[in-house]
This record gives structure tokens, C-alpha cells and sequence, in this order.
């Protein structure tokens, strides 16, 4: 589509000295202001999905377009609108929290950095941790630095990987509330991964379920629970999970 | 903001974060006073030692072991500086929130290099002090030819600080061994310590491919208060601008190679 912040076609990726490729001919759209989650057992192809939209990855087949551009090719001008916070990833532990944040903000060109990490300090509720050194910071602390760091250019696009792993209940829905929040002001467009299933029936207008690779149902989450019978997407994700059961895609 | 301007704030930040990692690290303070000076030490006792057994005018010669183990320093730092950079990131799993930045490649390399400019005038000036201090040896008696030729040594430590980078691209910490391995590798056949043809003829052939070797052999005659022979500085520019270009593309080259197998993304994960 046109239009779509995301448009992958056919994504296919095989790593290297394995037979079963990651992805397998996957199509997948999200549109500006949409939140989408994509779901599916450890295995499924949701982080070289991910890799593909960032650029991090070459597919062996398929086309990747990012803003109506190449995130490979045109790297400068899509991942100055995008940015991404993950789990996985780890911000440079040696430094303090807000020194971390200037820097981030100065290699996205943030214009006014000083007042655009003061207040996203504040909105995340890291005033007190502001001259911390990151490596010292909790797990759930370190997430909510993470999503400041992916919130600094006010992006177009947020590519989140498990941001509420490491959080409490508490703060968990607070971060999701505050994206939620954020997302409604700006109309900006989340892809987004999650093991919680509840979470994300409440969060994400649209989920795209994956199963070695490929797609197995798509639509709101409401709408994929009624066409696969199931009574929630946990239920869902076990059935997938255990029996590898398909299922049509609308 | 103008497309130069992002770039340079860009390439200050990344330069502000390397410089960081020495305020609040032990280790990294060592990298930069303290294992140079034990070098520094051990080689200049050696020098007054051997300046007491060996009769002049050889001790001349000797003499200079202190002005080599300052100039390989030079070589080797700026070499492990560009390499660390990249290491560090994979090191603290913040590789990928570089890799996803509007961060190009250019962009961190200058930045890398910049760092290693630094770490390498700091090391060098306080090795120059104390060596003046300790065993009475001034680094100016180089000349002004000690500046281009130890700035050689820079650029060939940025090559090879390139490559190895690239390999840990491609490999990931499979590749740490070389990071250190390689300068001690090449040491051997770069006549730090001994010209050219105190080596076998076999050592000889690898030697002449080096600029380290032609950069060396033209401080030992600064320091002898000889002239650098048009020869060798052909050697250190021809071979520098050769090895730079190898080591770029080669970069370039595996990190294209990392992207299209997937490994980019797994960086620091394996």
C-alpha cells in the first residue's frame, strides 16, 4: 500500500547452515498511527522480522520498504525517523543516565536536546537516577531509559521488542499507558513484540500471529481470537506452541 | 541543519561517549598510564644497561630502543583504540542501538580514529615526559621528521585497527584473539628494535611489504641525526595509503557480509 509505514513482500531470510529459513514469504503492513504486535512462539521469525525492518539484515527474498524507502538503501534518511528498544539490547553501561540520553539525542540531531531528555526524564519518572550510572540501574529501570533513548526523536516508526519484560505490574502498565499516551499525540506508528498475550489485546489494534516463519492469522486481536476459536491469545499461543495447528488467513 | 553539520555532531558525540569510558574505568586508565609505562620501564633499564656494556659510538644505536618502544606504542594503541571502540559496543550489547541510528559508517570510523588520535597523544606525551625524566632521553631529538613518520605509524595502526574490526563484524568474539594477536604478529618484521638488515633474507621480503618497517628505520636515522632516504619515505606514504584503502573496503565488505547473513543484529549475542 501506498501509504503503509511498513510494506514487507515475501520476506524470506534463511541464516547460514540452516535448512528452515526464519521467515518464509512473509507480507506484512502497518499503517501511520497503528500499533501492531507480532506474536508467536521463541523461533517464530518475529526478531528477524524485526532485523529486516531495521536494516539489520539483508533478506534473501522479498522487499523491505520503510517510508516508501530501502532501509538498507536509503539507511540515513528511514532510520532518522525510526528508532527501537529491545530487551536484548543494553544501553553503554559506563555512563550516567542523562549523559547517555545527550549523547543518543546528539547522533539522531535532536534539535533542543537539553529540554527533549529533560522531559522525557521526567515523563518516565527517572529524575531521581538522572546521574546514575546505567550499570547499576534495575533491570525495569533500565527498560524505561531505553524507551526515553527510543523516544528522543520523536520517531515516525517505534520498533519495540519485549519492552515490558523486565517491568512490574506497575510499571509495566505505566509504560504501556505513557506509550499509549504518546502514541495518541503524535500519531506514531508502534511494531511491536510481546510473549504477554493479554497485553497485547489490550494494546495493539492489529496482531500478526508467526509460526516457523510464516504467517498464520492476522486482524484485530478480537477478530483472531473468533476465527481460531480460541478464548484468548494465550490460549491461542498454546495450541500454536504445542500442535503447530494452521489456520486460515482472512 | 546542513547534512556536514549533523555528520559532525554525530561524529563529536560518538568521539564524547569513547573519551567517557575512560572517566569511570580502572582498566581503561591502565590502557592508557599504565601499561605504556611499564613498557617504558623495561625497555629503558634495558637501554642503561646496555649502554654500560656497549662501547660507543654503538650506544648511540641502543639509545634509540626507548625512542622505538614509544613509536610502537604509538602504532599499537591507535590500533587497539579503533578496535576497543567497536568492542566495547559489542561488549555492553549497545551495538545495535548504533546499528539502527542514522550513524554511518564514515561517521564512526572518524570518530574512532579521532579517539585514537587522542589516546595516542596522551600516551605519548606522557611517555616523552618521563622518559626525559627517567633516563634522560628526548623525543625531539627525532626532529621534525619524528612528526610525519610517528604519524605513519598512527595510520597503519588505523588500518589494521579497521580490519580487525571487520573481522569481529563478521565473527563476532570469535575474532577477539586477532584484536590482540595481529600487532604482535606484525612486531617482528616492523624492525622496532634492529634495522632491516640484521633480519634473514625470508624476513627481509615480509618486512619490505610494512610501512612500520620503513617508519622505524627512518627513526633510527633521526635520532642518529641522519636524513630520511626519499626510499623510505616512499615505503611509509606509498604503503600507508595502500593498507588504509585494504582495510576500509574490507570493512566495508564485512559489514555488508554481516548484514546479508543475518549477524548484525546478533552481534555481542553469541
Amino acid at each position: 500500500m501506498a501509504n503503509a509505514v511498513i510494506d514487507v513482500r515475501g520476506l524470506t531470510h534463511r541464516y547460514a547452515k540452516t535448512e528452515q529459513p526464519a521467515v518464509d514469504g512473509l507480507d506484512l503492513e502497518v499503517q501511520g498511527g497503528e500499533i501492531v504486535g507480532l506474536l508467536g512462539p521463541n523461533g517464530a521469525g518475529k526478531t528477524t522480522t524485526l532485523h529486516a525492518v531495521l536494516g539489520l539484515l539483508e533478506p534473501t527474498a522479498g522487499s523491505v520498504r520503510v517510508f516508501g524507502r530501502s532501509p538498507i538503501r536509503d539507511r540515513g534518511a528511514v532510520l532518522g525517523r525510526l528508532n527501537f528498544a529491545s530487551v536484548d539490547v543494553d544501553l553503554p553501561s559506563n555512563l550516567l543516565v542523562e549523559e547517555c540520553l545527550r549523547i543518543f539525542a546528539a547522533i539522531y540531531n535532536v534539535p533542543d536536546r537539553l529540554r527533549r531528555v529533560q522531559e522525557l526524564i521526567q515523563r518516565f519518572e527517572l529524575e531521581p537516577l538522572r546521574r546514575q550510572r546505567i550499570g547499576v540501574l534495575s533491570a525495569g529501570e533500565r527498560m524505561r531509559l531505553k524507551l526515553c533513548k527510543a523516544l528522543l526523536n520523536a520517531p515516525d516508526l517505534l520498533v519495540l521488542d519485549e519492552p515490558t519484560l523486565s517491568l512490574d505490574p506497575y510499571m509495566a502498565q505505566k509504560v504501556r499507558q505513557l506509550l499509549q499516551a504518546i502514541q495518541r499525540e503524535r500519531g506514531m506508528s508502534i511494531l511491536y513484540t510481546s510473549h504477554n498475550m493479554r497485553e497485547v489485546e489490550t494494546f495493539c489494534d492489529r496482531i500478526v500471529f508467526l509460526h516457523r516463519g510464516r504467517k498464520l492469522a492476522e486482524g484485530s486481536p478480537s477478530d483472531v481470537m473468533a476465527r481460531t476459536n480460541s478464548r484468548s491469545l494465550d490460549d491461542l499461543f498454546i495450541r500454536v506452541a504445542t500442535s503447530g495447528e494452521l489456520f486460515d488467513v482472512a | 541543519m546542513s547534512p556536514s553539520a549533523m555528520s559532525a555532531t554525530r561524529i563529536l558525540a560518538l568521539f564524547q561517549r569513547y573519551v567517557f569510558l575512560h572517566r569511570r574505568s580502572l582498566i581503561r586508565m591502565f590502557d592508557i598510564g599504565f601499561w605504556p609505562v611499564m613498557d617504558l620501564l623495561i625497555w629503558g633499564f634495558m637501554t642503561r644497561y646496555l649502554q654500560q656494556v656497549v662501547s660507543t659510538p654503538r650506544a648511540q644505536v641502543v639509545v634509540f630502543l626507548i625512542g622505538a618502544i614509544i613509536a610502537w606504542d604509538i602504532h599499537y594503541r591507535g590500533q587497539q583504540a579503533v578496535t576497543i571502540s567497536l568492542m566495547e559496543e559489542i561488549w555492553t550489547r549497545n551495538i545495535t542501538n548504533l546499528l539502527v541510528a542514522p550513524v554511518r559508517l564514515w561517521e564512526w570510523v572518524t570518530a574512532s580514529f579521532l579517539y585514537a588520535f587522542l589516546k595516542v597523544a596522551v600516551v605519548t606525551l606522557i611517555l616523552a615526559g618521563l622518559a626525559k625524566a627517567l633516563y634522560a632521553f628526548d623525543l625531539a631529538r627525532g626532529g621534525w621528521a619524528f612528526l610525519p613518520l610517528a604519524g605513519s605509524l598512527l595510520l597503519f595502526g588505523w588500518s589494521i585497527g579497521l580490519t580487525t574490526a571487520g573481522l569481529l563484524l563478521r565473527y563476532g568474539y570469535a575474532a577477539e584473539a586477532l584484536i590482540w594477536g595481529i600487532p604482535f604478529l606484525l612486531q617482528p618484521f616492523s624492525c622496532v628494535f634492529y634495522p632491516l638488515e640484521s633480519l634473514p633474507r625470508w624476513a627481509q621480503s615480509i618486512a619490505g611489504l610494512l610501512p612500520s618497517t620503513y617508519a622505524f628505520e627512518g627513526l633510527r636515522r633521526t635520532f642518529q641525526g641522519q636524513a630520511v632516504s626519499p626510499t623510505m619515505w616512499l615505503g611509509v606514504i606509498g604503503l600507508n595509503v595502500l593498507y588504509l584503502t585494504l582495510g576500509v573496503v574490507l570493512f566495508v565488505w564485512m559489514f555488508r557480509r554481516a548484514r546479508a547473513d543475518g549477524r548484525l543484529g546478533h552481534l555481542g549475542q553469541d
